[in-house]
Formats: structure tokens, C-alpha cells, sequence
């Protein structure tokens, strides 16, 4: 038997309230790892991380060894986040440590930063479908 | 000439720019058990990854963020895959809870990504609204993928585009969430969509 398909009703402004009736509201966190609280507004889960190969002065214990193995190549930090298998706030704090000591370089990319919007970059967009057309 | 090798083509304050790709995101949203972790496990060149973020829960009529007594510190899940385009580029992939209480989240998460992919699933299409209402309020480009279970009524694509009341431009398209084929021609529609936008530039005007 057909249903018919539930219809949407277009919102009527960009930004409907952030609730949930059932679960109340939910908001970032303000805390962080450790006690510590440091603002980490200069990483996003896009951040890229890779080791400079210089040793972290200072700086020990094993989440700190994970997440530096992690990082021999360009990495984000949502996938050091994931690997780690801590939450992404905790990583930003481990891997802001890491960046000043020297012993990462973190670049966040320009597509993901403020700036004009990569979709309208014809190049760019060019080089994603080039590369997804090869994968078929 | 000594002087030769002390030479660095790479620009000054910006020394490491080089070594990293150009890299872009793609989120995959849509209700719970749409497929979204399959999708992105399906695509994604690496065992799908789970990225989680704390948040924190304020017990209903608490207004007071400074109350600690009423917060409950929660995580939430996203998926996360990966896709190598070729030595300068690489796609990630971010699979994100649908619920209009994860929006927070997606303000992070759509902040510079090329676009979306919103699952469907046409026996509970209303779990895909809150998804469509947020990237359409706030001008982010997406595709429906209507992700076809074993079972379920058929619709077409045109079935959906009036049930989502989506602008003309905007592709539906049909999809199995478990097939890497499949997940790719819904990337590959989300692209081929935006090269299509009127507000396409070419190169960047030298300023
Ligand atoms: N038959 C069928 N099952 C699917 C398909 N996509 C996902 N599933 C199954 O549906 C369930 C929910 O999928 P999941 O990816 O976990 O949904 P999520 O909650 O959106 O992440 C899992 O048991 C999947 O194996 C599909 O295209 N066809
Ligand atoms: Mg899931």
C-alpha cells in the first residue's frame, strides 16, 4: 500500500531554537582536560596537525605520545580525536600543548576557515570531482 | 654558489603551507538510522572513525548556564571517513546526528564545508526536515540521497523534491548507503551541483 509522504513545512527563519523538549538544552561544554581550562578557538575538527620532528620539551605522559605518533602525516584533529579516542575538545588541548612546544605544526585549512566559500572556487571544486571520478 | 641552497621557496611566516593538502569536508546528515554511518563507512577509504564531542545537557527550565548543579556532561558521535582525491587534495566526510539539539554542533561543522549530503529514508522522510531547514536557512548547498531499504515503498525522486518542497536546482537522487559506487555518485552529484552555481568564480581576482 502507498503512503503518502509526510510533507515539510519550509522554517520560517534561519535559526529556529537550539531545544529539545525531551532533553532540554545542550550546549558546548566550558571545561576541558585535566582540570585545565585554555581557549582552543584556533582549532576546528578540520585543524591539520603534523609532527615537526622535534621532541616535546616538557611536555609527557602517554595521551601526549599517542597523539604525537599519530601525526607523521597531515592529520585533522577530528582523526586524531577519533584515534585517540577522546573527545575532540580534550584532543584540542593535548594538540594545542604539542603546537607550543614545537613539536607539531597545525595549519587550519583555508576551506575551512573565514574567506571566501570553497564552493564558489571553480578550481578546487574541479579537483574533487576529478579525484571522486577516478575512485569509481 | 653556497648561497644557492640556503634558498627556501617557501614563504616567509607561513613556512609549513607546503606540506599540507588542500583539505575539504563534506557532512552526511540526516536521522537516526538513515544509513549515515554506512554511508560514510561505504565511501570513506579508511575503517569508519568515530569523533566525539562533549556536550553539556541543562536540565529543562534551567536558563542559568552558570548553575553547574543542573548540567550533565554527555558525548555525541560523529562519523568520520576519509577520501584521498589525488596528492594535493583529500575529502573528509563527517556523519552527523540529525536533531534539531545538534545544531550547535553543525555551526562548527558546516563552517567552510563544501556542502552536504542529506540521507532520506522514505518510511520516516520527516526525520530528514530538521537537516534540510538548517542548510537551507543558512544558504549551505546539499543533495538529498534518498538511501532505498530493502522493503520500503518506492517513490521517485520527484516524490520526495515536493514532499521536502526543495527548490527546482536542488538534486535528489537515489543511493545504496552500503555500495562505495553508490556513495560516490551522491558525492559526485553534491559537486557536480555546486560547479553548477550561479556564484562560481574562476580564479581569484589578484587584488
Ligand atoms: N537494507 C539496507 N540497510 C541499510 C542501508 N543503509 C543502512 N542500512 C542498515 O540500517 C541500519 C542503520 O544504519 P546506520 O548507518 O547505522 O544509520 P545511522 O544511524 O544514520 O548512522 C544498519 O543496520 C545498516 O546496516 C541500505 O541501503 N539498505
Ligand atoms: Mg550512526
Amino acid at each position: 500500500m502507498t503512503v503518502a509522504l509526510p510533507r515539510r513545512q519550509r522554517s520560517p527563519g534561519p535559526d529556529a531554537p537550539w531545544v529539545d523538549d525531551v532533553a532540554g538544552r545542550l550546549v558546548r561544554p566550558y571545561t576541558v582536560s585535566r582540570g585545565r581550562t585554555r581557549p582552543t578557538a584556533h582549532f576546528d575538527l578540520m585543524t591539520m596537525v603534523r609532527a615537526t620532528g622535534r621532541r616535546p620539551a616538557g611536555l609527557q605522559g602517554p595521551d601526549y605520545d599517542r597523539v604525537l605518533g599519530l601525526c607523521g602525516r597531515p592529520v585533522p584533529v577530528a582523526e586524531v580525536a577519533a584515534r585517540v579516542r577522546l573527545p575532540a575538545v580534550v584532543t584540542k588541548v593535548l594538540l594545542a600543548d604539542l603546537v607550543d612546544c614545537g613539536a607539531l605544526t597545525a595549519r587550519t585549512p583555508s576551506a575551512a576557515s573565514a574567506g571566501p566559500a570553497p564552493r564558489t572556487d571553480r578550481a578546487l571544486l574541479e579537483a574533487v570531482l576529478h579525484g571522486l571520478r577516478q575512485r569509481l | 654558489m653556497d648561497f644557492v641552497n640556503d634558498f627556501d621557496p617557501r614563504l616567509p611566516g607561513d613556512p609549513e603551507a607546503d606540506s599540507f593538502p588542500t583539505a575539504v569536508k563534506v557532512l552526511v546528515a540526516g536521522g537516526f538510522g538513515v544509513g549515515k554511518t554506512t554511508f560514510v563507512g561505504a565511501v570513506s577509504e579508511i575503517a569508519p572513525l568515530s569523533t566525539e564531542e562533549l556536550i553539556t545537557q541543562i536540565s529543562v527550565g534551567t536558563d542559568d548556564l552558570s548553575g553547574v548543579a543542573d548540567k550533565t556532561t554527555t558525548t555525541v558521535a560523529m562519523d568520520f571517513g576519509r577520501i584521498t582525491l589525488g596528492p594535493e587534495h583529500v575529502l573528509y566526510l563527517f556523519g552527523t546526528p540529525g536533531q534539531h539539539r545538534f545544531w550547535f554542533l553543525w555551526e562548527e561543522l558546516s563552517h567552510g564545508a563544501l556542502g552536504a549530503v542529506v540521507l532520506a529514508d522514505t518510511r520516516r522522510l520527516d526525520q530528514c526536515f530538521a537537516a534540510v531547514d538548517f542548510f537551507e536557512g543558512r544558504g549551505i548547498q546539499f543533495v538529498v540521497a534518498v538511501n532505498e531499504f530493502d522493503g520500503g515503498h518506492h517513490y521517485g525522486p520527484e516524490e520526495v523534491r515536493a514532499a521536502l518542497d526543495l527548490a527546482p536546482e536542488i538534486p535528489v537522487v537515489l543511493c545504496d548507503a552500503r555500495q562505495c559506487a553508490s556513495g560516490t555518485q551522491v558525492l559526485l552529484s553534491l559537486v557536480a551541483h555546486l560547479l553548477s552555481s550561479p556564484v562560481l568564480t574562476s580564479t581569484p581576482e589578484p587584488s
